[in-house]
């Protein structure tokens, strides 16, 4: 008769005996966590009508004006089947599920009122319309956890299912901290499920090789020596691409083109009057295959008046990994990027991949638990910018050049939901004489590339990429505009493998260009064949 | 029809791992591997960490494990599911997107739970007939949003309409703040496509705006489930008004904010919305997100007319007027969309926003005549200070559909409880001022008791009949609506031995 916080069950109308849920044949629901917080804050409809401004989500082909035809049946079903990436499940059931380090928070858990709101924004719910794989189901498999539920295969499958985009962060009525929640269970798996031999290499590669700069730039020679040689066209043409296991053909995939590394000085004086002194982070994938957008970066920052410090020895922030649930060494490398901005003595820190972005203002939380951290964490967050907002909160000086093409904007996830910042590059954009923006349909929707996961989940983050490459199609703009490397990655070639190559840049390289006045037809050739661009590689490996 | 006994153990099925397999009944473990066969393995889940997400819908404070879960994914997937269910006995639940308020998605335990959040297409809009025919997964909005380059719309909008399903809609006979206007969802379906719970389809209703004989499909709209499975609606869509104008009044007592929206009505007025919050939730709504409510306003009303320009413009001077005549001290009419946004968002945030002002509350959904809207909010004002409990009031007060939500503190020993009573006894208040016990949230398994208060047991043993002729066996979802379940009357020669609900003391035979 009355709503009450879920996870609170005993109180209310209790159905009474001989109706269902009485049945002897199914073991009782167990009651809840007794430290899930009885009645507390709200009734179900707590999140009544606070709907987020769109919807998205429809599964059909989709009313973008495009023919791309997904799969009758909503893609790839996860339930049933008795594999993840084509390797073979471990069944284990790890009993408690979670350890006392950092366990979700049941008082988080205890936030959520079930009421749905965030299932249409959700990519995997979107794919396969099941409640395992929505940000509700999630969070009820945590609290399943919590209430002793073994961490077993299909629970750590949904898991892994999630991209983490936290576009139900931004869906949820009730202020459900989801992000919060999903980065406490990644360690704990990590930590507590054995995964299979096959898979755990997989990982090991992934995480030994991408969040380190020298390790990846070691690979770009035979990488550009494999790219100039043809053999992946090749390979595709022959159909032995399609013979590589699945992982390594998503990693193989990714790969953009990779041209000369412009370097970046350690130090870049402001041009004019300074009004900041801002440190870069360089970040691993960023700097490796986007090297042209870090220093986009720095002679943006420096025409709009700071001196730029962009430190020799730095390495990745740490995103990468703690996305993946390793913790410590996702606090390592938090606590090495410390160090190096501390040294630099700078007034912010201005980051302009929007995962690492997001990551460093998560420091504090990240090391709350150390004493001699935490502060200085804390402290660190607090002077760290995505480059889009640090330039409107300066307030833009430096003159504009017309630059007379269409934009469709995409937003990072790790931008818009993660940090909230979705209106700063839009409004950059806008101020360049000439430029006019296309919304693209779903814009709330991940494009599937979110961290490791298209490496890991190559299957809906391969039908995810589709689905927005289509719609970035369909805006018919000149260029499409991104602020982080993996998703540049995701979109651009997936629109290879389509064969639809289109012009990609990062905001801050069409910022750039206005600012030096380079001609748009240049800047669009760049964005259509440069470094960091899609291998022109016509359909492949679709299996 | 009898079961075979099944002898499936844990770990030999196909899906899941060996540890996590729920505890299942032969009967269900033998209808587990038929559904695989019939519609696939990845569509039919008992892996007890899956199944266990499909506990609960919005009301979470009910939970039920059902044994198996399907995700259907066809029409046919739906009827081999309610055919094998029927040939086992074996109860089923329709769930869409799980977000029903009254547990009507609540599970049986020794049964399938039919999920229809799969079957989401949506036709082409008809929009010289003004029609779309969709799936039930579809959801709400989708259907607006496909309609709108048409200049259509489809006009019930429940608050939760980005999520719910049009499968949900129909078996809740949902409403929205619109209602009033235009009518809950029962005037905008045209024709369903049903499965009934023997399997069999069957279409009520058509693309016509009419049909000749019983209204079947009348009957099977806000059934909540308990007469078939919706495999496909025919929707009417609505002209999108050429002009839409809100306004928001604010008044020194809730009697006149309260006569002032049977005077519009008695006026000839139909608003498009009338909407209304005191003083606690005005209070609550501009903590939380500034709307700039009329200052000191004890009541203020939210009021939106639609329709043709002319009309609208005419019809708003006589609001005004009668607003003005009920002592009104402060009227605002919204001068672009942002402030008319502005407006609805105070209205809208207003449930989530209570949680500012109280550490915990709960929400009432009933119906009163408006006429009695003042009395009654008298009367709860004095039930309330009698327990010393504060209740602060958001309702779609033109269709009299009241949201009473009861604040307590649940630190405070007893306090829930007594919360808890005032509540039903505001249901119960409700009821003896002509109401009833629900406006949009259904009965479902949280007010299925509240159903005696309301009718007789004679009333209730005719409602019973109109189920049966449905659903004889009595397997689709039941325990729902009704306050105790209840077998149909045998029919010689068509069933033997005992039936299943009631060998396991679920049910009795009347
Ligand atoms: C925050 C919030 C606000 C809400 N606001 C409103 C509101 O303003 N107005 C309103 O009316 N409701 C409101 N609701 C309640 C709820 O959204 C509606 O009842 C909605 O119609 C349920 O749809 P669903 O798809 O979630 O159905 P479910 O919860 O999945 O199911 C509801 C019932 O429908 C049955 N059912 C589902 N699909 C089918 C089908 N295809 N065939 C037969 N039976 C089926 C189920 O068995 C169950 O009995 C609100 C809920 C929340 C959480
Ligand atoms: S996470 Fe938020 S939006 Fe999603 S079900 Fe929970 S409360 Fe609702
Ligand atoms: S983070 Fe993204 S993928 Fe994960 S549950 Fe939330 S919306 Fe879904």
């Amino acid at each position: 008769m009355t709503e009450i916080t879920p996870g609170s069950h005993d109180q209310g109308d209790a159905p009474p005996p001989g109706s269902p849920g009485a049945s002897p044949n199914v073991g009782p629901v167990r009651d809840s966590v007794a430290d899930l917080p009885a009645g507390a804050p709200t009734g179900a409809v707590r999140a009544a009508d606070e709907a987020p401004s769109a919807v998205v989500g429809a599964r059909r082909p989709l009313d973008i004006g495009q023919d791309i035809d997904l799969p009758a049946g909503t893609g790839a079903a996860t339930v049933g089947t008795s594999t993840l990436l084509g390797l073979p499940s471990t069944r284990q059931a790890v009993q408690p599920a979670f350890d006392d380090h950092h366990p979700p928070d049941p008082a988080l858990i205890g936030d959520c009122v079930h009421c749905g709101f965030c299932l249409p924004t959700c990519p995997t719910y979107v794919l396969w319309g099941e409640e395992m794989d929505s940000p509700r189901g999630r969070i009820y498999l945590m609290k399943e956890a919590l209430e002793g539920e073994p961490l077993d295969d299909s629970m750590v499958r949904h898991f892994d299912q999630c991209l983490g985009c936290m576009a139900c962060v931004t869906a949820c009525p009730s202020g459900v901290q989801y992000d919060k929640l999903i980065e406490a269970t990644r360690p704990q798996i990590e930590r507590r499920y054995q995964r299979s031999r096959a898979e755990k290499f997989y990982r090991d590669l992934i995480y030994n090789l991408f969040p380190y700069p020298r390790r990846l730039r070691a690979l770009r020679g035979p990488l550009r020596a494999y790219q100039a040689s043809r053999l992946g066209s090749l390979l595709t043409r022959t159909g032995l691409m399609s013979k590589l296991p699945g992982p390594l053909m998503a990693m193989e995939s990714l790969a953009p083109k990779l041209g000369p590394v412009e370097r970046v000085p350690e130090r870049t004086p402001a041009a004019g009057q300074r009004r900041a002194v801002v440190g870069l982070l360089a970040g691993c994938v960023q700097g490796t295959f986007f090297p042209d957008v870090n220093a986009a970066t720095v002679r943006v920052l420096a025409a709009e008046g700071c001196d730029v410090i962009t430190p020799r020895r730095q390495g990745c922030c740490g995103a990468l990994p703690g996305h993946g649930g390793r913790e410590e060494q996702a606090l390592d490398f938090a606590k090495r990027t410390i160090e190096t901005f501390e040294q630099a003595g700078v007034d912010y820190v201005v980051v302009n991949a929007a995962g690492c972005g997001s990551n460093i203002k998560e420091y504090g939380h990240q090391l709350r638990d150390e004493p001699e951290w935490a502060e200085r964490a804390e402290a660190l967050a607090r002077k760290s910018r995505d480059i889009s907002e640090f330039i409107v909160e300066m307030g833009p000086v430096a003159e504009r050049h017309p630059l007379p093409m269409t934009v469709a904007y995409q937003d990072a996830c790790h931008l818009a939901h993660a940090q909230g910042i979705r209106e700063e590059p839009r409004k950059l954009l806008r101020g360049i004489p000439g430029v006019e923006l296309k919304q693209i349909a779903e814009a709330e929707l991940c494009c599937g590339s979110a961290g490791t996961y298209n490496m890991l989940q190559p299957e809906p983050a391969r039908e995810l990429g589709e689905r927005k490459a289509a719609a970035v199609l369909a805006t018919g703009a000149d260029l499409m505009v991104t602020a982080n490397p993996g998703c540049w990655m995701q979109v651009a070639t997936t629109l290879a493998r389509m064969g639809k190559r289109m012009p990609v840049a990062h905001t801050v390289q069409v910022l750039d260009a206005s600012i030096r006045g380079v001609p748009v037809e240049d800047l669009l050739e760049r964005a259509l064949t440069g470094p960091g661009t899609a291998l022109a590689r016509a359909a492949t490996s679709d299996g | 029809m009898t079961t075979t006994a099944g002898t499936t153990t844990a770990g030999t099925t196909t899906a899941g791992t060996a540890v996590a397999e729920p505890v299942r009944s032969d009967r269900t473990a033998a209808l587990a591997d038929r559904l695989r066969r019939a519609v696939g393995t990845e569509r039919v889940l008992t892996d007890r960490t899956q199944v266990r997400t499909y506990e609960c819908d919005g009301l979470a404070n009910f939970k039920v494990t059902p044994a198996i879960v399907v995700l259907a994914e066809s029409r046919q997937h739906v009827v081999d599911t309610v055919r094998l269910c029927a040939e086992a006995g074996v109860p089923f639940v329709a769930r869409g997107s799980g977000t029903g308020l009254s547990g009507g998605a609540l599970p049986s335990a020794d049964g399938v739970l039919l999920v229809l959040s799969r079957l989401r297409t949506l036709s082409p809009v008809d929009a010289d007939n003004r029609q779309v025919t969709v799936e039930p997964g579809v959801i709400n909005l989708w259907v607006t949003r496909d309609a709108a380059p048409h200049d259509l719309a489809y006009a019930p909008d429940p608050s939760s309409q980005l999520v719910c399903s049009i499968g949900g809609n129909v078996a809740e006979n949902a409403g929205g703040a619109h209602c009033l206007k235009y009518g809950f969802t029962v005037n905008h379906v045209l024709g369903a496509e049903v499965v009934l719970p023997d399997g069999e389809v069957v279409h009520l209703g058509g693309r016509a705006p009419e049909h000749p004989g019983y209204d079947l499909l009348g009957a099977f709209i806000g059934s909540e489930g308990t007469l078939g499975v919706a495999t496909e609606l025919t929707l009417r869509l609505i002209r999108v008004p050429e002009a839409v104008q809100t306004m928001l009044v604010g008044y020194s007592s809730v009697e006149d904010a309260a006569g002032t929206v049977s005077d519009i009505i008695a006026a000839g007025i139909l608003p498009a919305a009338v909407e209304m919050m005191d003083a606690l939730a005005i209070e609550a709504a501009e903590a939380a997100v500034s709307c700039g409510y009329p200052e000191g306003a004890v009541a203020v009303l939210v009021i939106e007319l639609d329709g043709p320009r002319v009309e609208v413009e005419a019809q708003f001077a006589q609001v005004e007027e009668i607003a003005r005549a009920r002592n009104a001290f402060e009227t605002r009419i919204a001068a672009d969309d942002a402030e008319r946004a502005l407006m609805w968002k105070g209205r809208k945030s207003a449930f989530a926003a209570v949680g500012r002002i109280s550490p915990s509350y709960f929400v009432q959904d009933g119906v009163i005549p408006r006429t009695k809207l003042p009395e009654v909010l008298t009367e709860m004002k004095r039930m309330a200070d009698e327990k010393g409990l504060r209740v602060a009031n958001v309702f779609h007060a033109g269709d009299g559909n009241l949201h009473p939500l009861v604040l307590f503190d649940d630190a405070v020993e007893g306090q829930a409880h007594e919360a808890e009573e005032l509540a039903g006894d505001i249901l119960e208040l409700c009821v003896t001022s002509g109401g009833s016990i629900t406006g949009e949230h259904g009965v479902g398994s949280e007010k299925r008791m509240k159903m005696a208060k309301q009718f007789t047991p004679e009333d209730l043993d005719t409602m019973q009949l109109l189920r049966c002729a449905f659903d004889p066996d009595g397997i689709a979802n039941p325990g729902k609506v009704f306050p105790t379940p209840r077998l149909c009357g045998e029919r010689p020669g068509v069933r033997k031995g005992e039936h299943p609900v009631q060998a396991a003391g679920l049910g009795e035979v009347f």
